[in-house]
């Protein structure tokens, strides 16, 4: 039988938590074993092979495709910069020539007789690749990259828009289930983690983005607004390559819904700490929540206990958080596990759980509606 | 691969690697019959920890061990064969789709012609085809480079070129190619697969563009004059290169290879395999439709031509909100019959997108989710009528009489008035709580005409017995029509439009279990019990401008078979048109709901 829940979202005071940090093609790793990094630190750094741009000779110079490479003007493996003349004609009787000068910067790659076509490849592009967390180097996977470890505090969203980004936590809300609104977020909160409590209402979402804050983390929005801040309705959830100005990261859902109490503590203890933020989502094969992620002091190292994580299976008394209709965002815990299939309203038959409720009441859920709390 | 002798087979054991579940039957031979005895499933082990596929493959065996009281998998935890009394099977025989199926690039010269040809022959082989490249693409030499770079495809298939005409276009393509060097999906290590089946005298100087980063293979060209498609070598090649190259590199594979008898097909590729040979046995048109989270499958045959397409991004969850963006809130919410929020809607969608997993409780959250997947049928459907078609460029002789009726080439070969059989399978159609409601989806997104049988298959079987055809082709069939299919019902509908509560058509049926007649009225659609194996003959007399088959106004006189559902007479018009004042659809829509026994429990108050 499939997996009947959803495993739960983490949010855990402390944890060891690792990064890979890898390059898209083989580059220098800049960092070794044992070194400490800060999350802006570039830890792996290479150049990609540059733009292509090719050029059709044959029909530039009106000449047939064979007969290019001997009126091309460099060599391949040459340099050409814009404006130089790159290929020439011979003209009739060495007079009326015709040049073509480049439009583009780069370095002659291939003629080809066949078509004509040369091959121009521009400037090798660099490409960094940033710890992201501040922390020990560990391992270095050679010519690709390092994977760094700290001790932290990690809270995962559900969902979440923009990429990697840093600052200090702030919170915004005085409770778990206040509403951000415009009002809640201030020029002070320039470059900082922003930290809210139920749904963030459009102007407040706007407003982080007008001061310059780096992210906001709240517990849930509206899908209009979040359509009118990036401008097109999300079609597919695959995120974290959006220039919003903003990384937006929602724990619950979407929808007048509070953050869970849990991680609205969390993350309010952690006041003025540095936190690491993507929203990068994909909920597809290979699934990627986004995150936040706020390195330990060697003071709280010292002194915080890392908890028992726990993971896996659905038990009598184990928190669920309901996520889907009609009981959608509201915590519980498991009062009943039936071993039998139950018909529900819709008329289908699934497995169920009984969830019950601080104020005692009682209600049968799907198990497929449920996600556990993990710690 | 040792050689099979058909008439030795007895027990056969077919596995499919899904994404996340492999799913394993057994079919027995029973009283000289084939018949599907077992099924059993277990989680994929594609993905880490596991990354051994044959883990997943043996569990979902296992299972089926238990529940058949025979033993199919030895100490060793290899597959027993052959079969004797107690223990073992004849045949074994996989699909896969895991860890993403097979994705391709496709490149062509013209994007309506070889591009075209191209990605028919990718699609039809099971492919997920990323992007197609032609020259007249609209994007600029350098756009495509970059597309190429970001691309990751398991295989490319280049094409263009008629034989003998143009080798110029299909280098340039091939030079476009090469210095992009595209990566593979899977491991650095692996060289890419290239398969060249365009104009054959531009085949050594296609060689000639690429070094040993590409792994090349030239085949015959699938374009080989304008008026004519040649997609088998294509097809046949790619099948190869899948197995050689992605499933090789796939954890577990390897060993998955050693034991089946005939080698693993794409998911995909073994349904199409399966609706193709089934059409060409029974002489029918037929359309298949696999509704999934992410992805919606199209496969056709029409006059023994075979289609398939993808829409990547319409499905039930992943992909629910595309469906909502494509088609608007508007556009699903006119096939619901009571008031919902706009806003509230929105975020549940949202809400089921980044938990896809979950399952409607309510009914009122079940009817939204039905309205939404016919949207998503009927966009999947409008895709793949605009890629159906018959050959782009293909000069046509005309005479004088066809002024005023010129048809170009292009024009789409599915025609729903030519539709014998109609197959659904996917979670939201297989799992709907009543088969009403799967018969009405079915109905609403592809709207049949004419008389149309309308089936579901009954646990996804279809992959298996699609390879299953290759190598035991009666054994496939057998199965197929006994124990695959779960028949609903049949549809009479009427194409064109009228006025509502004007006469649609008159009906008489006569049977040993139903004897009716009357008129339906346009916009009226009637439900009538005709039970499975039941059948009746149905005489339909069209009202001027209505058409059931034989022209407008013209009687038709048919045998119909009956099914879990029954036999609609659908008068509600060719397109299905809802008005655009919400009141008026919901009205319309209520009295729909009532006549098709959608949702019968349920309470007044939303009814």
């Amino acid at each position: 039988m499939a997996q009947a829940y959803t495993p739960g979202l983490k949010v855990t005071r402390r944890i060891t938590h690792r990064v890979k940090r890898i390059l898209p093609i083989a580059g220098d790793v800049l960092v070794k074993v044992g070194d400490r990094v800060g999350a802006n630190d570039v830890v792996a750094e290479t150049f990609m092979p540059g733009d292509i741009e090719p050029i059709n000779l044959a029909n530039l110079l009106s000449m047939p495709p064979q007969d290019v490479a001997e009126c091309v003007l460099k060599k391949e493996g040459e340099k050409v910069m814009i404006g130089e003349p790159l290929a020439q004609t011979k003209g009739i009787f060495g007079l009326f020539k015709t040049t073509y000068r480049s439009k583009h910067e780069g370095i002659v790659e291939t003629v080809s007789p066949v078509t004509g076509q040369l091959i121009l490849r521009g400037d090798p592009i660099p490409v960094q690749v940033k710890a992201y967390i501040s922390g020990e180097v560990v391992e270095v996977i050679s010519d690709e990259g390092v994977i760094i470890e700290n001790d932290v505090s990690f809270v995962q969203g559900i969902f979440g828009i923009g990429g990697e980004t840093f600052g200090p936590i702030m919170t915004a809300c005085n409770s778990h289930d206040q509403e951000v609104t415009a009002d809640l977020i201030t020029a002070d909160m320039k470059g900082a983690v922003i930290i809210g409590g139920a749904r963030a209402t459009a102007g407040a979402i706007r407003k982080a983005r007008d001061v310059g804050a780096a992210a906001l983390v709240t517990g849930g929005l509206d899908d209009e607004d979040l359509r009118d801040f990036l401008g097109y309705d999300l079609g597919v959830a695959i995120t974290g390559t959006e220039q919003v100005g903003l990384t937006l990261i929602i724990t619950e859902g979407f929808g007048e819904i509070a953050m869970a109490q849990r991680t609205f503590e969390l993350l309010g203890s952690r006041q003025g700490d540095e936190a690491s933020v993507n929203g990068a989502t994909q909920i597809r094969a290979g699934v990627m929540r986004p995150e936040i992620i706020i390195p330990l002091t060697a003071d709280e190292k010292a002194h915080e206990a890392e908890p028992e994580h726990t993971t896996g299976l659905l038990e009598i008394g184990r928190p669920v958080r309901i996520i889907r209709d009609p009981y959608f965002g509201l915590i519980g815990e498991v009062s009943g596990l039936p071993a039998e299939l139950q018909v529900l309203d819709s008329g289908s038959k699934a497995r169920v759980l009984e969830v019950r409720f601080d104020s005692g009441e009682s209600v049968t859920i799907p198990r497929a509606n449920v996600e556990l709390i993990e710690a | 691969m040792t050689k099979i002798d058909p008439d030795q087979v007895n027990v056969i054991l077919a596995t499919d690697c899904g994404s996340t579940t492999t799913k394993a039957i057994l079919i027995q031979r029973v009283d000289g019959e084939y018949r599907q005895t077992h099924r059993g499933e277990a989680p994929t082990t594609v993905e880490k920890p596991f990354a051994d596929v044959t883990m997943g493959v043996i569990n979902s065996v296992t299972e089926v061990a238990e529940l058949a009281d025979r033993r199919l998998v030895d100490d060793q935890g290899r597959i027993i064969q052959p079969a004797t009394e107690t223990e073992g099977c004849d045949l074994y025989i996989s699909t896969s789709s895991a860890g993403g199926g097979l994705q391709m690039m496709v490149a062509g010269v013209v994007a309506q012609m070889t591009a075209a040809s191209a990605k028919r022959a990718a699609l039809g082989a099971g492919a997920i085809v990323m992007d197609v490249i032609a020259a007249n693409d609209k994007r600029r030499p350098h756009e495509q480079i970059q597309r190429i770079r970001e691309l990751r495809p398991d295989m490319i298939l280049l094409s263009g070129g008629t034989d003998g005409g143009n080798t110029t276009q299909v280098v340039q393509i091939a030079e476009l190619i090469a210095p992009a060097k595209p990566q593979p999906r899977f491991g650095s290590e692996f060289t890419l697969p290239l398969i060249f089946a365009g104009n054959k005298d531009a085949a050594p100087l296609v060689a000639k563009a690429f070094d040993e980063s590409i792994d090349l293979t030239i085949v015959e060209n699938l374009r080989p004059t304008l008026e004519r498609e040649n997609l088998g070598p294509a097809r046949d090649a790619i099948h190869d290169m899948f197995l050689e190259h992605v499933m090789a590199h796939a954890p577990g594979y390897d060993k998955l290879m050693g034991w089946t008898d005939a080698p693993i097909m794409p998911t995909p590729g073994a349904v199409g395999n399966i609706l193709q040979t089934i059409a060409q046995r029974q002489n029918i048109n037929v359309v298949g439709v696999d509704i999934g989270g992410a992805t919606t499958d199209v496969f056709s045959v029409f006059d023994k031509t075979f289609n398939r397409t993808v829409s990547a991004n319409l499905g039930m969850s992943y992909s629910i909100s595309n469906v909502c963006a494509e088609t608007g809130m508007a556009n699903i919410l006119r096939w619901v019959h009571f008031d919902m929020d706009e806003r509230e809607l929105r975020n549940r969608v949202k809400n089921k997108m980044i938990r896809p997993t979950t399952i409607p409780q309510s009914k009122e959250a079940l009817i939204f989710e039905q309205a939404v997947a016919r949207e998503a049928l009927r966009l999947a459907y409008i895709q793949h009528k605009e890629f159906a078609t018959t050959l782009k460029g293909v000069q046509q002789q005309r005479t004088i009489g066809d002024t005023f009726s010129q048809q170009t080439g292009g024009q789409t070969i599915v025609d729903n008035m030519k539709l014998d059989l109609l197959v659904a399978s996917g979670g939201v159609l297989s799992h709907a709580p009543r088969m009403h409601q799967t018969a009405a989806l079915l109905i609403d997104a592809f709207e049949p005409e004419g008389f149309t049988t309308l089936a579901k298959d009954s646990i996804f079987m279809m992959p298996h017995l699609g390879v299953l055809a290759q190598v035991h082709p009666q054994a496939s069939l057998e199965v197929f029509t006994r124990d695959c299919l779960i028949y609903l019902g049949t549809c009479v509908a009427a194409k064109g439009l009228g006025k509502l509560g004007r006469p649609c058509f008159e009906y008489q049926i006569t049977g040993d279990t139903l004897n009716e007649s009357g008129t339906i009225n346009f916009g009226d659609v009637k439900l009538l019990p005709l039970g499975p194996d039941e059948t009746a003959e149905v005489t339909i007399d069209p009202a001027r401008g209505f058409d059931v088959g034989a022209g407008p106004g013209k009687q038709v006189q048919r045998k119909v078979t009956g099914g879990t559902v029954g036999l609609f007479l659908d008068g509600r018009g060719r397109p299905l048109i809802l008005p655009e004042q919400r009141s008026e659809a919901q009205k319309m829509m209520m009295r729909w709901v009532t006549a098709m026994e959608l949702y019968p429990e349920m309470e007044p108050a939303l009814v």
